[in-house]
């Protein structure tokens, strides 16, 4: 799994699909590369622009809930933001991070700071280079990693054809 | 052996083997609802998995809901693609103008007790009132779904809600839904199934349960199941020709958790803007200025909901100066309903705007969206910031009757003032 090093984009507690990427968007696109200048529109119009490829989206409870419409995934990963980490996720956003390569890591993210640079080697532990912190991120099953590790659910089917536990 | 939820044994049947909360298993899924909002992605991620079959065609469902009518030469090609494959695939697809997909899997009797049955879209969950292990997924896993039938799951943990009493005149499912909201909070069921248990849930209609399970996962929930019993075989009637096999729970099945919602003690709840879980008595609000009433959705949208929504309006004598009240039945079924009971023209006599059948206005997709500065009070089951398309727009959430009597007045109006 590639290394993750980048700046931490703090994003809060509930934030529902709909405002990662409205849903009135995806009428006209599908296409991350046009999306992504859409991304947090609502919440700050300036977000899609100062994003840099390598940022860590990093939320509180409950990150993704609402809408399971898997632009919210494919934004942010268009966006070039290959990893979010937060208390919690909506299950359907988590399924569809695992998906399509977005890492989901589930840890405390009270102490992370807004620009804090984060770094991992993947899905192990996180440190924080500010404050010299080291984050534990829960294990992912093996089905999950197994899909991640094939680069999302599209090569581990080609590959397998089937789901194999 | 420990005894099991609803959840887990339905699980164990469709996985062929012993599923226990946390468990990993892939099953067998019996159907699959697909929509315009998420069948475009599952075709772009079944071609580049190089599928060039669908396992079982018969298992899915396609349902143009979200984009009813298209507006847009984008969105009538979604509707084409959509088009095409099914009949390529000889998959079901209902048009546009039918209905919003989750009404029509239940109509069509597609969601059966037993059974699991997924959608890609999260309120795929709904169908969970027929005793159906119930779930919303995104585009990737159905198009793994069309291709080899199956689905990885992980057995979740069950939260067992006990329903005791009835509900008193003027309370209804949503406000019993909108007050667990309040209790559990928006992730208070995350990963976990709601289990709906006790003397309470024999009072309440098929139509009712169908809101309980369809608001579960506000709360987070993988799912919201209900107990089969003669009220769900009754619904079935004349809907399937399959042997119905309920699925109960063990007496000394493991809940994570048990609340208990005594439906005597309910009063008319509101959810306010822009969450869900913001839920507060709704006499606690009366009087908030209201300029739109929507009368729709998978969550309130049903034959049932307009009786109710209709009652309060003739009792308050129809809808106030400055209100815009629109109606969109979840399906041409209910619509075609209301249209021989007379409620449609009552509803138009009271100067509703009456939309197509399908997803509407809730998400914003399509149908009337609320204007800047707007307050909307809904029979749907979100209120997120811009969820209606307008995110200059503030939604609140109440049961059907609520919307109405909020609509006779122009501001949140407590449906009991109204229909005494």
């Amino acid at each position: 799994m590639t290394p993750l090093r980048g700046r931490a984009r703090l994003v809060g507690d509930d934030v529902n699909t709909d405002s990662i990427i409205s849903s009135t968007r995806k009428r006209d696109s599908l296409d991350p590369a046009v999306l992504r200048q859409f991304l947090f529109e609502h919440v700050d119009p300036a977000f899609a622009a100062s994003v840099q490829p390598g940022d860590i989206l990093v939320a509180g409870k409950n990150f993704g809930c609402g809408s399971a419409m898997e632009v919210a995934v494919t934004t942010v990963l268009g966006a070039g933001i290959p990893a979010v980490l937060a208390r919690g996720f909506s299950r359907t956003y988590y399924r569809n991070a695992i998906n399509n390569g977005l890492l989901p890591l589930v840890c405390d993210t009270g102490k992370i700071c807004e620009g804090d640079i984060l770094s991992s080697d993947g899905t192990g532990p996180i440190r924080n280079e500010r404050s010299g912190e080291t984050l534990s991120p829960e294990p992912l099953p093996p089905i999950m990693l197994a899909i991640l590790r094939s680069g999302g659910l599209v090569p581990y089917m080609r590959q397998n054809g089937d789901f194999k536990l | 052996m420990a005894g099991r939820t609803i959840s887990e044994k339905i699980l164990a049947r469709k996985s062929g083997q012993d599923a226990q909360a946390g468990d990993l298993v892939v099953c067998e899924v019996d159907c699959a609802l697909g929509t315009d909002g998420s069948v475009p992605m599952a075709l772009d991620y079944f071609k580049a998995m190089g599928a060039e079959n669908m396992r079982d065609s018969a298992r899915l469902v396609f349902a143009l809901d979200h984009y009813v009518p298209p507006t847009s030469p984008q969105t009538i090609e979604l509707h084409r693609v959509m088009r095409d494959f099914a009949k390529r695939f000889g998959v079901t697809l209902h048009e546009a103008g039918e209905g919003i997909g989750h009404q029509l899997i239940v109509e069509t009797g597609r969601a059966l007790p037993g059974s699991l049955v997924v959608g890609a879209d999260s309120h795929a969950v709904t169908y969970g009132a027929l005793n159906c292990f119930a779930t919303g997924i995104g585009s990737s896993d159905l198009a793994a779904i069309m291709l080899c039938g199956r689905i990885w799951l992980r057995v979740p943990d069950s939260i067992r809600i006990v329903l005791t009493g009835q509900l008193p005149s003027g309370v209804y499912a949503k406000d019993v839904a909108l007050a667990l909201a309040g209790m559990l909070g928006a992730d208070g069921a995350a990963y976990q199934a709601l289990e709906f248990a006790g003397p309470g849930v024999a009072t309440l209609a098929l139509e009712d349960r169908l809101v309980l399970s369809n608001l579960a996962v506000e709360m987070g929930a993988k799912t919201g199941i209900f107990p089969a019993d003669a009220e769900t075989v009754a619904y079935l009637q004349g809907r399937t020709r399959h042997a119905i096999e309920p699925v109960t729970a063990d007496p000394d099945a493991h809940y994570s958790r048990t609340v208990e919602i005594a439906l005597d003690a309910l009063k008319p709840q509101i959810a306010l803007p822009h969450l869900v879980d913001q839920v507060v008595a709704l006499e606690d609000a009366a009087g908030t200025p209201v300029q739109m009433v929507y009368l729709g959705t998978c969550t309130g949208g049903r034959l049932r909901d307009f009786h109710q929504a209709l009652a309060v309006l003739e009792a308050g004598g129809g809808v106030a100066p400055g209100v815009q009240l629109v109606v969109t039945p979840a399906s041409r079924e209910v619509r075609d309903a209301m249209a021989a009971d007379g409620t449609l023209d009552a509803m138009v006599g009271f100067g509703a705007t009456v939309v197509e059948p399908g997803c509407g206005s809730c998400c914003g997709t399509c149908g009337v969206i609320p204007g800047d500065g707007v307050s909307v009070i809904s029979t749907a089951n979100r209120n997120f910031k811009g969820r209606m398309g307008n995110a200059k727009a503030s939604i609140y959430l109440a049961s059907p009757a609520a919307c109405a009597a909020t609509a006779t007045r122009g501001a949140v109006t407590d449906p009991r003032e109204v229909s005494r």
